[in-house]
C-alpha cells in the first residue's frame, strides 16, 4: 500500500514540475498555437466522455492488440532462433537485413492493401514490435547460462521442458524491457497512422483538433495520448511485477 | 543397481578453429553404492567426465555404462550437481527442488510430500516459498542436495559442489554429503579441487593426467567414512600421497610458475 501511495506521490509531483514548465513556456512564447494548461485542462475536463475517451478506446485497442499479436509471434520465434544455432546461421542475416529498415515506409502500401480502418495500423505497430522483440527474443536466449540448461536436461527434461522451465522465464525480464520500449515506438507509430488515415483514434483527433485552430482542444488530444502511453507503462510495470516475481529478489 | 563403468572413453569438442581433445583413452569402475573422488589438474576434462557419465555428451570413442547399460541420454535416477548449483533463479526452493519430479511426469501430490521431506531433512522447510537468490551459498547447495535425494538418485554426479563456500559451510556440508551417503549408499563420483575433500569423501580418489584427460593413478582410502577420520594419522598421508601424485601430473605447474619464467 505504501508503495502504491509513493508511487501515486511521484506522478502527482512529476505531473505538477510539468504543469509549471509548460506554463512557463506558454508565458513565455506567448503564441496562440501553444495555450497554457489551464485551457487544455478545463478542456480536456470539459470532452473527456464524450470525444477523448472514444477516441483513446481505440487508439489504446489497436496498440494494445498490436503489441499482443507482435509479442505472440515474436518471443516464441525469437527464443527458438536463439537457442539454435542451425536455425540462427540462416534467420539472423535475414533479420539484420530487415531490422533497420524503417517499417513506418511501408504505410502506403498497408493502406492500399488493407484500408484505411484498424487493420493497417495494427499491422504496421505489430511490424515494429515484432522486430524489437524478435531480436530482444534471440539475444536472450543465447545469452541462458549453459548450466541452467545442463542442469535440467540432466533431469531428462525434453528441448519443450527446458523450454518451458529455463529459457522463456530466463528471458521474460529481457522481453519485458523490450515491450516497454516498443511502447513510446508503437504509440509514436500510432499516432502518425492515424494522421494519415481514417477518422478515429486520438491521432486523428489531434489534427483535427489542429486544422479547426482550436489549439487547447488540439492539447487536451496530446494530454490524452501521454496518459495513453502512462497507463500502458504501468500495465507492463504491473505485469511483469507478477511474472517475473524473483527478480525483486535477486541480488 | 548404479555401478558405473567407463571404457576407453574420448570426447573431442569442436572448439573454435580447432577440435579439443577433452578426454582420451579414459577407463574407470565404481563399484555400486561406492563414492569415489576424482582430482586433477585444471582443465584435464572432469566436468566433461561428468557430463558423459550424465548422458549428456555423446562419446567419440568407447562407452559409459551405468547399472550395466550404455547412457546415451539422462538417466532417470542419476543426479547432476553442477558448480553454481543448476539451481533455477525464477523458480521458489520448493518448485526448484521438486523440477527433477516434475520434469519426470510425477504428480502434483506426490511430488509435495515428497519435496517437504527431502526439505526438512536439509533443514530448508521454512524457505520452501523463498527463491534462490534469497538463500546463503550453503543453503543453495542443500537446496541442489534436496533435488537429487527427491528425484531417489541412485547415482549423484558432483562437478565441485562445494568449492564456492567458505571454509566452515564447506566442511559443515563435507559432513552432510557424507551422512546423506552413509544413510542411503547412493554411488558417488565427486569432482573436486580440494585434498582434503577428496580424502575425506572418496572410498578411491582417481587422480586424472592434463588433457586429454585419463585415469593417472587410483589411491584406495579405505579409512573413509571411519568417526573422526579427518583427524587421524591416515588421513593426513593420504594427503600428502595425493599431493605427491598430483605434483607429478603437473597439478601446480601454474602456481609455482606465477610471476617467474616459463
Ligand atoms: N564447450 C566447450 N568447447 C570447447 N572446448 C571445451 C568446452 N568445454 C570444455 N572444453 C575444453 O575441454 C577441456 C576439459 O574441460 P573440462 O571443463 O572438462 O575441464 P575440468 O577438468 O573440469 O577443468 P576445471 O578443473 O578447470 O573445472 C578444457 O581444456 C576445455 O578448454
Ligand atoms: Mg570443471
Amino acid at each position: 500500500m505504501n508503495a502504491w501511495l509513493r508511487r501515486i506521490g511521484g506522478y502527482a509531483i512529476a505531473s505538477a514540475v510539468l504543469l509549471a514548465g509548460w506554463q512557463l513556456l506558454s508565458m513565455a512564447i506567448g503564441s496562440q498555437a501553444l495555450p497554457g494548461p489551464i485551457p487544455a485542462l478545463s478542456d480536456f475536463g470539459r470532452l473527456f466522455f464524450s470525444d477523448l475517451l472514444p477516441h483513446a478506446g481505440i487508439s489504446a485497442w489497436r496498440v494494445v492488440a498490436s503489441m499482443t499479436i507482435g509479442a505472440a509471434i515474436a518471443t516464441p520465434l525469437g527464443l527458438s532462433i536463439g537457442r539454435s544455432p542451425r536455425v540462427d546461421a540462416i534467420a539472423a542475416p535475414l533479420v539484420f537485413l530487415t531490422y533497420p529498415v524503417p517499417k513506418v515506409v511501408f504505410l502506403p502500401v498497408l493502406l492500399v492493401l488493407l484500408g484505411i480502418g484498424n487493420l493497417p495500423k495494427i499491422a504496421l505497430i505489430t511490424l515494429i514490435v515484432f522486430f524489437q522483440i524478435l531480436v530482444t527474443a534471440r539475444d536472450a536466449a543465447r545469452g541462458i547460462p549453459a548450466s541452467a540448461v545442463l542442469s535440467v536436461r540432466s533431469l531428462g527434461a525434453t528441448r519443450w521442458q527446458v523450454f518451458r522451465h529455463v529459457v522463456v522465464p530466463a528471458a521474460l525480464p529481457d522481453i519485458f524491457t523490450a515491450l516497454r520500449i516498443s511502447t513510446g515506438t508503437a504509440i509514436a507509430v500510432l499516432f502518425f497512422s492515424e494522421t494519415v488515415a481514417g477518422s478515429e483514434g486520438l491521432g486523428y483527433y489531434i489534427i483535427d483538433a489542429w486544422s479547426r485552430i482550436a489549439y487547447s482542444e488540439m492539447f487536451a488530444g496530446i494530454i490524452s495520448m501521454a496518459m495513453l502511453g502512462v497507463v500502458l507503462y504501468e500495465l507492463l510495470e504491473v505485469a511483469e511485477a507478477r511474472v517475473c516475481r524473483w527478480t525483486r529478489v535477486e541480488r | 543397481m548404479a555401478a558405473v563403468s567407463v571404457r576407453d572413453l574420448a570426447v573431442t569438442y569442436a572448439g573454435v578453429g580447432r577440435d579439443v581433445p577433452a578426454l582420451s583413452g579414459m577407463s574407470l569402475e565404481v563399484g555400486d553404492g561406492e563414492p569415489i573422488a576424482i582430482i586433477g589438474p585444471s582443465g584435464c576434462g572432469k566436468s566433461t567426465l561428468l557430463l558423459a557419465l550424465a548422458g549428456l555428451l555423446p562419446a567419440d570413442a568407447g562407452e559409459v555404462l551405468v547399472g550395466g547399460e550404455a547412457i546415451a541420454r539422462p538417466r532417470r535416477r542419476t543426479a547432476l550437481i553442477l558448480q553454481d548449483f543448476g539451481l533455477l533463479p525464477w523458480k521458489s526452493v520448493a518448485h526448484n527442488a521438486a523440477l527433477g519430479l516434475e520434469v519426470r511426469g510425477v504428480d502434483a501430490s506426490t511430488r509435495r510430500t515428497v519435496v517437504a521431506e527431502a526439505l526438512e531433512r536439509l533443514g530448508l522447510a521454512e524457505f520452501a516459498e523463498a527463491y534462490p537468490g534469497e538463500l546463503s551459498g550453503g543453503m543453495r547447495q542443500r537446496l541442489a542436495l534436496a533435488r537429487a535425494l527427491a528425484l531417489d538418485a541412485d547415482l549423484l554426479l558432483m562437478d565441485e559442489p562445494l568449492s564456492a563456500l567458505d571454509a566452515l559451510t564447506r566442511e559443515d556440508l563435507q559432513n552432510l554429503l557424507l551422512g546423506i551417503w552413509q544413510q542411503r549408499r547412493h554411488t558417488s563420483v565427486l569432482v573436486t579441487h580440494s585434498i582434503e575433500e577428496a580424502v575425506f569423501l572418496g572410498r578411491r580418489v582417481v587422480v586424472m593426467s592434463p588433457r586429454p584427460g585419463r585415469v593417472a593413478s587410483i589411491v584406495d582410502n579405505p579409512g573413509m567414512g571411519e568417526e573422526g577420520y579427518r583427524e587421524t594419522a591416515a588421513f593426513l598421508e593420504r594427503c600428502v600421497e595425493l599431493r605427491r601424485l598430483l605434483a607429478a601430473e603437473g597439478a601446480f605447474r601454474d602456481a609455482t610458475l606465477a610471476g617467474g619464467v616459463r
